[in-house]
């Protein structure tokens, strides 16, 4: 009868009820929908990084991340290839490359560029340049002086497709390494900055020209799936590190590659629970109010069930549950209003292209999908509950703290 | 025997600067199954004296005895617990939960006294119709009229067999007919289920139905009359 009490009581002034119960279900709504573009950002920037050459897993040489030069390559690819084929699932892609920094000149301008040496074929499938050609075409593994670049890089050489380029860098006997390429094929990229910094030759070609022969500078292994937490790509990552089992190698994940998109991702999702804290304040704010009104009105009321023998628990107990009744309506109608629409917006996705000059700076995608996360679900729906009965109980103390008479003296 | 008895009760409110007493020095002993009035005109004492042995209040000094228990041994708990079980009260207005139905009302107290759900409800079905509402369960407070509303109000006192029953001016808010009505009720209860009632009234008629007649004025019991 306590939950049918609470339950009529709460309908007493549906007014009342509903003006609260708009408030927790905006509330709830703006966590759920907020957290999903968040998240869905998120994703995105960390996809974008994955595809932009970085994969989920590398393996270099143990000095060349701090010193990515040509001597800092891998040999010993036999070793590699065969660890790479059996501690990885199967599903799981990798490609192997040679990247180094390089100087690129054409008859009107000369600048760094990072020159990549790709297998064509497998390196479609990891990263973004597969589906990224806006003109021209893309490389083979049997092109001989083929060059693709960056529609930013076109446009700042001020060159076009066929023309000529000069790449010049260090090879590993330590000499200037210099060869003339045409560019075939150009590309874009969700930031102009890669479009300008990245060039592409196929592997061989590379290997060529930096007498590198069969070294390389990196392995980039893509798993089948993104898991933004990183603990599948720690676990490939430890497998990957077991079967190689030489320390000249060093195998890492997108995680230990990209530390800032990992402190960026932390510092999110504290914001994310910031943001909850924040809103509830307001909720909270509205609930005691709304349960001060209720109680007063009833005044009278709770002094004739304390006559009638109720204890001040029993009254705790009875405003406690009407509080639970509201916020568990709000918390499935902001849940039901969250989840339909982000699925009205998912599909087509949010276009921030307006905004991409200052999103690229950020590695902010230009369309944004929003993305449920069940934790951030859970976290809203405890912090809405588990606070709203805490903060109830100050109204419930208030109607429990009067002596039956005081209380029936009241209204 | 004495279900009720109350030694020197003394009682002053304080309304702003000012002392009020209410209550100076009230003996009174109500024996088992008496049908007790306490008359007096408004302000003589007659609600804060039901106050008192109903334990809603306390008296600043004197003793209270209800069905052998002792106030001045009881905290609030306690007393909480003896108005549940000892204690049924009818007040002049406000008496019923208005969410809830007439039977649900009834069946609140016991609901409180941990009595099971099956036999709480054939128990507030028999006393509903003991008070002649037998079509009536399922009609909230707004739905009845003031009569019906205090018939409710004195099946859900004695339901669960108290050792006494306060009523505090129940007629006052009902034309005479009704009210007559009432006490004819609250008369047959007494009589057949030997339920003690002590009410308050300044009302003649009333007075008239007491077995007992307690007269009480500025805070001092006046006349104390057998019929």
């Amino acid at each position: 009868m306590v939950a049918i009490l609470a339950w009529r009581n709460i309908w007493r002034n549906p007014r009342r009820t509903i003006v609260i119960l708009l408030a927790v279900i905006i509330g709830v709504w703006s966590m759920i929908f907020l957290g999903a573009l968040m998240r869905g950002m998120e994703t995105e920037m960390v996809r974008n990084s994955i595809s932009t050459l970085t994969g989920s897993i590398q393996i270099h040489h143990r000095e060349y991340r701090n010193d990515p030069v040509v001597e800092n390559c891998m040999d010993g690819i036999d070793k590699l290839n065969q660890a790479l084929s059996t501690s990885l699932d199967p599903g799981i892609l990798w490609a192997k490359r040679v990247r180094v920094n390089a100087i690129a000149s054409n008859a009107r301008h000369t600048g760094g560029v990072t020159l990549v040496g790709i297998e064509p074929e497998k390196e479609a499938k990891i990263s973004f340049i597969g589906k990224a050609m806006i003109s021209g075409r893309y490389l083979t593994t049997e092109d001989k002086n083929k060059i693709i670049v960056g529609r930013a890089f076109l446009k700042k050489f001020n060159t076009k497709i066929n023309n000529k380029l000069i790449l010049m860098s260090q090879d590993t006997q330590k000499e200037i390494a210099s060869k003339a390429f045409r560019i075939v094929g150009v590309f874009s990229a969700e930031s102009e900055a890669v479009e300008k910094q990245f060039i592409f030759i196929p592997l061989l070609q590379a290997a060529k020209m930096l007498k590198m022969g069969d070294s390389i500078s990196e392995v980039s292994i893509m798993l089948s799936r993104l898991d933004i937490t990183g603990k599948k790509e720690t676990l490939a990552a430890k497998r990957l590190t077991a079967a190689i089992a030489d320390d000249t190698y060093r195998v890492e994940t997108w995680q230990q590659l990209l530390p800032m998109m990992k402190a960026y991702l932390e510092m999110s999702g504290f914001f994310l629970y910031i943001w909850y804290f924040v809103v509830f304040v307001a909720m909270g704010f509205g609930i005691v109010n709304t349960s001060l009104m209720a109680i007063f009105e009833r005044m009278r009321e709770f002094g004739l069930m304390k006559a009638l023998g109720m204890r001040p628990f029993q009254i705790i107990k009875g405003v406690v549950t009407e509080t639970f009744f509201l916020l568990v309506i709000g918390i499935l109608a902001g849940n039901i209003l969250g989840f339909l629409s982000v699925a009205a917006i998912s599909k087509n996705g949010i276009d921030l292209s307006a905004l991409a000059a200052g999103a690229q700076m950020w590695g902010i995608p230009r369309k944004l999908y929003p993305e449920i996360w069940a934790q951030d679900v859970a976290v809203a729906g405890l912090v809405v509950l588990a606070l709203g009965l805490l903060v109830s109980l100050y109204p419930a103390f208030k109607a429990a703290r009067f002596t039956p008479t005081q209380a029936m003296r009241k209204n | 025997m004495a279900i009720v008895e109350t030694k020197n009760i003394k009682k002053t409110y304080r309304q702003g600067k000012v002392n009020v007493p209410a209550l100076c020095g009230v003996d009174l002993i109500v024996d088992k199954g008496e049908f007790v009035a306490l008359a007096g005109p408004s302000g003589s004492g007659k609600t804060t004296l039901l106050n008192i042995i109903g334990g809603l209040d306390l008296p600043d000094s004197g003793s209270v005895m209800v069905d052998n228990n002792k106030f001045a041994d009881m905290n609030q708990a306690d007393l909480a617990s003896l108005r549940l079980h000892k204690i049924g009260f009818v007040f002049q207005a406000f008496n019923l939960i208005p969410v809830l139905s007439a039977i649900e009302n009834v069946e609140y107290v016991m609901l409180l006294q941990g009595v099971p759900q099956t036999e709480r409800h054939d128990r507030a079905k028999a006393i509903l119709d003991d008070v002649g509402l037998e079509d009536k369960y399922d009609r909230r407070p707004a739905e009845l009229s003031g009569g019906q509303q205090q018939r409710v109000a004195v099946a859900r006192a004695i339901v669960s067999g108290p050792a006494i029953v306060l009523a505090d001016e129940p007629t006052a808010n009902l034309d005479s007919k009704t009210g007559e009505g009432l006490l004819l009720m609250m008369k047959k209860m007494n009589k057949e289920k030997k339920v003690t009632f002590i009410f308050s009234t300044h009302d003649n008629m009333v007075m008239e139905y007491a077995g007992r007649l307690v007269t009480i004025r500025d805070g001092r019991i006046v006349n104390d009359e057998t019929k």
